[in-house]
This record gives structure tokens, sequence and C-alpha cells, in this order.
């Protein structure tokens, strides 16, 4: 129950890019069509599931046993490039037809603050292993979540007219303060309201 | 020569702003501006990495290889984040507690590693410095005008550092009582940089004619 109260929390009430602001970058500029919405999303939630595992064990088997805990940021953030070139390798070698849906997203996940970010906050709210690995899925499950509405509003959005300063970014923005308007309905009421 | 080094050095403070022009590092600007001196804390921590970084990079251009120099630029980056997250921690403890999350997260700033490989690795270590300090200044001060503008309506008050009697709040009479709260909300931080972007874009369309 802990673990679906947990996954819950990480989709809906702490969204990752409309309440923690954290991988925004991606939220504006891989979000102007579905496809490579879905594309980036699913590449950021299974580097975020892997993520949360392997720095967990890192903090928790070697850094913690060796009393170094201040490298936290440097050796999550070498785990963290090494892990997306390792994967970027295995999906070409293993499957060219996955490789064709997120290879060219592989290589902007390094700096996607998403990926330190769920890092960084496994170790800070002091989750377990278990923990860690569900609240790095469902993060980014939550992050596909709104870049997949955001594309499709943005897609609507070229239909119509927009004024000429507003065009693009701004108004991405603005749409975006809207949806997180909406999203602010997701709090601490609806895990009760769910699961008693 | 003299014109150059001008140019490198103010075109990060308005003509290349960081935040408002090439929209990297959003992340932190918007997730720590709620209070004002939570945005001059991160514009300073962003300063220091990015003049440090800058020069680390400029001076090891010719030893790093090409086919390894993102991963060797980003441990330059996160070696010099750790500084400063270890200073700020024993010094600004209350800066540190407020910035949480987003100091680590220094590392992945897109402006730092995007000055490192855009700038830094081509230019010499003086120019890379002037270009560091124009672009760090330039993202404190976007940073400083979007906390300003959140605190101010968001909660009606400036957030500066307590000096002796001054506690380091100053509240703004009528805003204290009626604040505009969706402001200091993540709704309210997402529109106003729509807002602020537009004014910029509209600006610089005006200028050019």
């Amino acid at each position: 129950m802990a673990y679906v109260a947990l996954f819950i929390t990480y989709i809906f009430i702490n969204n990752f890019i409309l309440t923690q602001f954290l991988g925004l970058c991606p939220f504006i500029g891989v979000s102007k069509n579905s496809e490579s919405a879905i594309g980036m999303g699913m590449a950021v939630t299974f580097v975020m599931g892997i993520a949360s595992i392997i720095t967990w064990l890192v903090y928790n088997l070697l850094l913690i046993p060796l009393n170094l805990p201040y490298l936290q940021t440097l050796s999550f953030i070498l785990v963290i490039a090494s892990l997306v070139q390792f994967v970027e390798m295995i999906i070409q070698k293993n499957s060219p037809a996955l490789y064709q849906a997120l290879g060219i997203f592989l290589p902007l996940i390094t700096t996607n603050c998403a990926v330190l970010g769920i890092a960084v906050m496994n170790i800070s709210e002091g989750y377990n292993l278990m923990e860690s690995f569900v609240a790095g899925v469902a993060a980014g499950i939550g992050f596909t979540l709104v870049l997949v509405l955001m594309s499709n509003i943005r897609e609507r959005m070229d239909l119509h007219p927009v004024r000429k300063a507003f065009k693009g970014v701004p108004i991405a923005f603005i749409s975006g303060g809207l949806m997180a308007l909406a999203f602010m309905a997701f709090d601490k009421s609806l895990l009760t309201n769910l699961l008693g | 020569m003299a014109d150059e080094r001008k140019l490198v050095l103010t075109r990060g403070i308005v003509k290349e702003n960081p935040v408002f022009i090439l929209m990297l590092g959003l992340c932190p600007t918007l997730g720590v501006t709620t209070q004002v001196i939570n945005g001059l804390g991160m514009g300073a921590a962003v300063i220091f990495v990015l003049v440090f970084s800058n020069i680390f990079v400029s001076l090891l251009k010719n030893v790093i290889p090409n086919s390894v120099r993102i991963p060797s630029y980003i441990v330059i980056i996160a070696a010099f984040v750790t500084i400063v997250e270890m200073v700020m921690h024993a010094f600004a403890p209350a800066i540190y507690k407020a910035l949480g999350i987003f100091l680590p997260l220094i590392v992945v700033n897109c402006i730092i590693l995007g000055r490192a490989e855009a700038f830094a690795n081509k230019n010499s270590v003086l120019d890379s410095f002037l270009d560091a300090i124009g672009m760090g200044v330039g993202f404190l001060l976007a940073v400083t005008l979007i906390a300003l503008i959140r605190e101010v309506f968001g909660s009606g008050t400036i957030t500066l550092m307590a000096i002796g009697s001054f506690d380091g709040v100053i509240e703004i009479p009528l805003l204290y009582s009626y604040p505009v709260r969706i402001l200091s909300l993540a709704a309210g931080a997402l529109l106003l940089m729509g807002y602020l972007k537009a004014f910029f874009e509209w600006a610089s369309a005006r200028k050019r004619g």
C-alpha cells in the first residue's frame, strides 16, 4: 500500500515538472510534437528507474561505508552519465527498433535535472531500495504524462493564431502554468480518497 | 581587441541573457525564486561554479581528448559544485537549506556545460573568465528579477540577509495583507516566466524595428 501511495504521489501530487520544476528544459524543448515527447518520456522513465537503483546502491554500499557522503554529487553524475552511455550501447546492440525511437533522446538525458534530481531526492528522503525504484519510475511516468499533454496542447496551438510576441516558448510557459493550476487539485486528499 | 573583450563581458547581461534569451538553466530559475535571498544565493553559487569551470576548461582544452570532453567537463563542474555545497553548508546554512536539491543540481545546469562547450574550450583563459562573469551576472540578475516579482506580489515581502537588528525581511504595506498568492506557487512561476519571455521578445522585436 505504501508503494501505491508513493507511486501516486510522484505522478500527480509531486509532479516533477509542474510542482518541482525539474526537467523544464525538455518540457520546453522536446514538446513540439507528441511523437518525440513520448520517445523522450520513455527514455527518461527508463533511465530514472535504473539510475534510482544504482545511485542508491552507490550511496549506501560505497559512499557511506567509506565515509565519503560529500562525494554524492560528483559520483551520482558520473554514474548517470556512464549509465546513459551504457544503456545507449545496449539498446543499439539488442533492439534497433527501440534505438530508432529513443536514440536521439538518450544523450540529452545526462543533463536532465529530473534524473539527478530523483537520485538526490531518494537519499534526502531516506527511501529504501525498493521505494527509490518506485519513486524513480513514478516520477518518470509523471514526467512523461505532462510532456505528452504539453505536446498535444502545442500541436493544437499551432493551428490557432497567437500574438507574435507570445509565439513558441512564452505561450508554452503560460499553458504550462495553467496546467500546473489544474494539477494543484491533486493534493494529499487524493491519497486519502483513493486509499482510505 | 578591447572592444571585443567588452562585448564578451557584457553580452551575457542583456543581449544574450542566459535565462531570457538563451532559455538555459530554467529549473533553478523557477524552483528557488520564492524569496529574493534564495535567488541571490543561487546566482552567487552559479557565478562561482561558472567562473572556475570556464577557467579550468580553457586551461585544459589542449589536454582533454575530444571524444571524452563532455564527461571531463562534467567532472570539473561537479568538483566545484561540491565545493560550493560544502562552503554554503558551513557558512550560510539557511540558504543551503532553502536551495535544497537545486544546489547539487547546478551540475546539470545547462548554462555551465553550455558555456564550457560553446565558449571556454575554444577561447583563451582571460576571455573565458570574462564570458563566465558576464553570463553569471546575467543569470544572477534574471533570477533576482523573477524572485523579486514573485516575492513582492506573492507574499508582500522582500527577504534579504539578516544583519544586526535588521531581521532581513522588508514588508510591503498593502501587499503584505493581500498578497497575490498564486505568484509564490508553482503555477504562478510558470505564468510569470511566460509573460516575461513574451515581454523580452516584444522588446527585442521593437528594437530591431
